[in-house]
């Protein structure tokens, strides 16, 4: 009897924290922007790694380099990258830029630059640096002409021509 | 044994009831309803509904607080320093404060009136008044800081003010005190009140796009007190309406001196009227000084100029912009109802509440329906002027907003309660405690053409048991009431920044969506601007050093600096390169006989620091940005005067450490 009694009592207990951990959780109603499941905003059903996630799908890439582009991108380097990475392969607050290129896509690095956040908090290989580097990459708002004249300046400094 | 149980308990239920029926409430647990908490909850994460601009009066700031849920969201700087966001600490802020006595690090600001646009709150700016060293501020609501401060020349004790016209055409400005005219001698016998001293009425007009705020003119007026004001709307619009009291013209014991007559004024003001004179070129250039500060978002610096002209339109040569009309005793509240028809002057000692109709006062006007001159300024007859009188509202009426649905609600200071009456048949509706001695209080919209009757804020000037006791001192506090229902009720009350007076309230909607979330690096215009840590630089000009320094998740660059010595003066000019919301870096050095810096992301700003003695000062980044904030610091060797050790700046630069045994280069 008394061993019912404490079930039963348990029982209340869970049942009334089953219900209030319900109440709570309803405060925040909207999705989990990070759900790997849901579609992203240009239709892709999954995450895909290569691609990293944000709006570049496609990035065409020229065989040779695009000087202007790069010449742009250093400048913005300057500004607004140069607190944290490198151009060698050196390890500042963030990762150094040499072999940038060869690592990641095109698609993910302009992705990674211009939807920072939502990467580092999704994205295997950028959760594995945020491992190591402590330091959450800053979203620097770069515009989309900003974030591939940036690729175009790693790509020099990859050493293409 | 048992009956007699039961019937005292009786006795005693029922007495209880009573007694509960034939007293006020006495404390919040009378007073409020069950349901009270649901309607001012606000869940975690959720934003609220509404923005309350809350005046901080003798704190000088401006405080936003969300309601319903009364959240502090920020503590905005206007009149006083902020050492804890730089605001008259940096150089970039420090020319906020300058009036033309010098730099002045308080002032007490008493009321704010939001931009309007057809009578509507456009959410763009928030004006608020200086009550001791008279000036207007204008806050920007897409940043919420202060963007410019205006000081008024012949003017004292700013109180009528900051009120504003239906389309933001000028912000007002009214002297509490009347004093001698800046250009003229004001080392008079003070009893010499009745020849020497006047009032002063500024027009302050507003750029419709920048903002930019300019002194139009001033009215020359009869030496009284004015008190409050609110422009005329809708019909009325072109005429504006201050209280005023002292006009005894006593100079000494005013509680008792200017609360002789019976009757004091409000004073019905054609702006418009004065437009035409001033283009006629009827007013008169007056040799003054006051100083108009404007902070630039771009250089994201604070400029000061002096000023020394102003016009001035004196009412009483110009017979047909200003008349008095009678309002009994000592009239406070000014207040005009949404139509712009009807004009409430809260006399203050008075048992009643007059009701002025603005056609009334036209039909006066034209038909000359005067009872005579004060100081040669027409007084209009009361009967003639007045709609309605509401009778035994309670004691000590003091300030009057508008529900929207043809109500008014008005403040009992005596009897701290509020009172809900219709301003058609002027028969009270409902009346409800506060806690306690309510001055102002504020409907969303409450003074526009477009109120929102959801909620009234009463802001009230004694607390005494309502919260912990916290030693001498104890908070003001707001009271919020939900207003939907037949009666009043009240929901919540929450404490306050500094004494508040007058406030504002607009819908969320109308502001979020424009707060600026960061500076674009690339635009800024900073003098001193480091535009990427490779500009980062340490530059000596004799004694003066310029450290252009930038901060970054988590690091300063340079964060070692040698070959600053003492008589040096150092200046940390520090950009935060973040481009993202909410990450500010800050900037603090030891010893330094200042503020700290709170750098906004893109902005640049400066620290100024007088090294006393030669050793080590270190200096840090004072808001946590990130996991390594902690290692957001840095060092500046200071050497003695004359001493050679070179100039050296550098971040990460790990030299091999120096041999214990020789310390110095």
């Amino acid at each position: 009897m008394k061993k019912l009694a404490v079930i039963l009592f348990l029982g209340i207990l869970v049942t009334s924290c089953g219900g209030g951990a319900g109440a709570g959780s309803d405060t925040k109603s909207t999705q989990d922007p990070y759900d790997a499941t849901k579609k992203t905003d240009n239709g892709n059903p999954t995450y895909d790694p290569k691609r990293g996630e944000g709006k570049f799908t496609k990035v065409e890439v020229g065989a040779t380099l695009d000087a202007a582009k790069a010449t742009n991108g250093e400048k913005i380097y300057g500004v607004k990258c140069s607190s944290c990475h490198k151009t060698t392969d050196e390890k500042l607050v963030g990762p150094g830029w040499k072999g940038v290129t060869s690592r990641h896509s095109a698609e993910w690095i302009m992705n990674f630059v211009t939807n920072t956040d939502a990467m580092i908090t999704k994205d295997p290989k950028a959760q594995a640096q945020l491992e190591i580097c402590l330091v959450r990459m800053p979203n620097q708002n770069l515009t989309d002409d900003d974030a591939r004249a940036l690729y175009e300046f790693m790509r020099k400094n990859d050493g293409i021509k | 044994m048992k009956k007699i149980k039961i019937s005292i308990a009786g006795v005693a239920l029922v007495s209880m009831v009573l007694l509960v029926q034939s007293c006020k409430p006495k404390n919040a647990g009378s007073a409020v309803n069950t349901d009270a908490a649901s309607k001012a909850y606000v869940a975690p994460g959720k934003y609220d509904e509404f923005y309350n601009f809350v005046s901080g009066g003798f704190s000088g700031q401006l405080s936003v607080y969300g309601l319903p849920s009364g959240r502090l969201l920020k503590v905005v700087p206007v009149f006083s320093v902020d050492p804890e966001k730089g605001y008259g600490y940096s150089e970039e802020t420090k020319p906020m404060l300058t009036t033309s006595n010098g730099s002045v690090p308080w002032d007490d600001l008493h009321h704010l009136d939001m931009s309007q646009t057809n009578g509507e709150i456009d959410g763009r700016w928030i004006f608020a008044n200086a009550n001791n060293t008279p000036r207007v501020a204008r806050v920007d609501l897409t940043t919420f800081r202060t963007a410019e401060i205006i000081e008024l020349p012949n003017s004292a004790g700013n109180h009528s003010s900051p009120f504003i016209t239906e389309n933001t055409e000028y912000v007002v400005a009214g002297t509490r005190f009347s004093v001698p005219p800046d250009n003229a001698n004001g080392d008079v016998p003070i009893n010499s009140y009745k020849k020497n001293f006047k009032g002063s009425i500024s027009f302050i007009s507003v750029d419709k796009g920048s903002g930019k705020m300019d002194i139009a003119f001033q009215l020359r007026c009869p030496g009284v007190d004015f008190d409050l004001s609110h422009a005329g709307k809708g019909k009325s619009h072109g005429w504006f309406f201050f209280s005023c009291y002292n006009t005894e013209q006593a100079n000494t014991l005013l509680e008792v001196n200017a609360s002789q007559r019976d009757k004091d004024f409000i004073m019905a003001v054609n702006w418009q009227k004065a437009e035409e004179y001033l283009k006629a070129g009827k007013g008169k250039k007056e040799t003054v000084r006051y100083a108009h500060n404007i902070y630039d978002e771009k250089t994201h610096t604070a400029t000061s100029e002096i000023r020394t002209q102003v016009t001035v339109l004196d009412i009483k040569e110009l017979k047909d912009i200003c008349y008095f009309i009678p309002c009994p005793k000592s009239p406070h509240g000014c207040d005009v109802d949404p139509t712009g028809e009807f004009i409430v002057g809260s006399g203050k000692l008075a048992a009643l509440i007059p009701v002025f109709s603005f056609d009334k006062i036209q039909k006066a006007i034209a038909a000359k329906d005067f009872i005579g001159d004060y100081d040669g300024v027409p007084v209009i007859k009361y009967e003639s002027a007045l709609y309605g009188e509401v009778k035994k509202p309670g004691l000590g009426p003091l300030h009057t907003e508008f529900d929207g649905r043809g109500n008014a609600i008005t403040t009992m200071f005596v009897s701290s309660e509020i009172v809900r009456w219709n301003i058609k048949d002027l028969k009270i509706i409902d009346r409800q405690p506060t806690f306690y001695s309510p001055g102002h209080l504020c409907i969303p919209g409450g003074d526009t053409k477009k109120p929102n009757g959801k909620y009234v804020i009463v802001y009230n000037k004694i607390t005494k048991d309502r919260y912990l006791p916290t030693g001498p001192e104890l908070a003001q506090s707001a009271q919020l009431f939900d207003i939907t229902g037949d009666k009043m009720q009240l929901i919540l009350d929450f404490p306050t920044i500094g004494e508040p007076h007058y406030a504002q309230a607009v819908e969320a909607s109308v502001i979020k969506n424009n707060s600026v979330k960061f500076f674009k690096i690339e635009e800024n215009a900073n003098a001193y601007v480091s535009k990427g840590e490779g500009t980062a630089k340490v530059i000596r000009t004799g004694n003066k050093i310029d450290v252009y320094m930038t901060a970054i998740r988590s690091h300063l660059t340079p964060d070692n600096i040698e070959g600053v010595r003492v008589g040096d003066e150092v200046y940390f000019h520090v950009t935060n390169l973040e481009q993202d919301w909410d990450v500010p870096h800050g900037f603090a050095i030891k010893g330094a006989l200042n503020g700290e810096l709170l750098i906004m992301p893109g902005e640049t700003q400066t620290l100024k620091w007088v090294p006393q003695k030669a050793g080590m000062f270190p200096f840090y980044c004072t808001d946590f940005c990130s996991a390594l904030h902690q290692e957001m610091q840095g060092y500046i060797r200071i050497s003695t005067a004359g001493s050679n050790v070179p100039l050296l700046f550098s971040t990460g630069k790990n030299l091999p450490p120096a041999d214990s045994t020789s310390t110095a280069k």
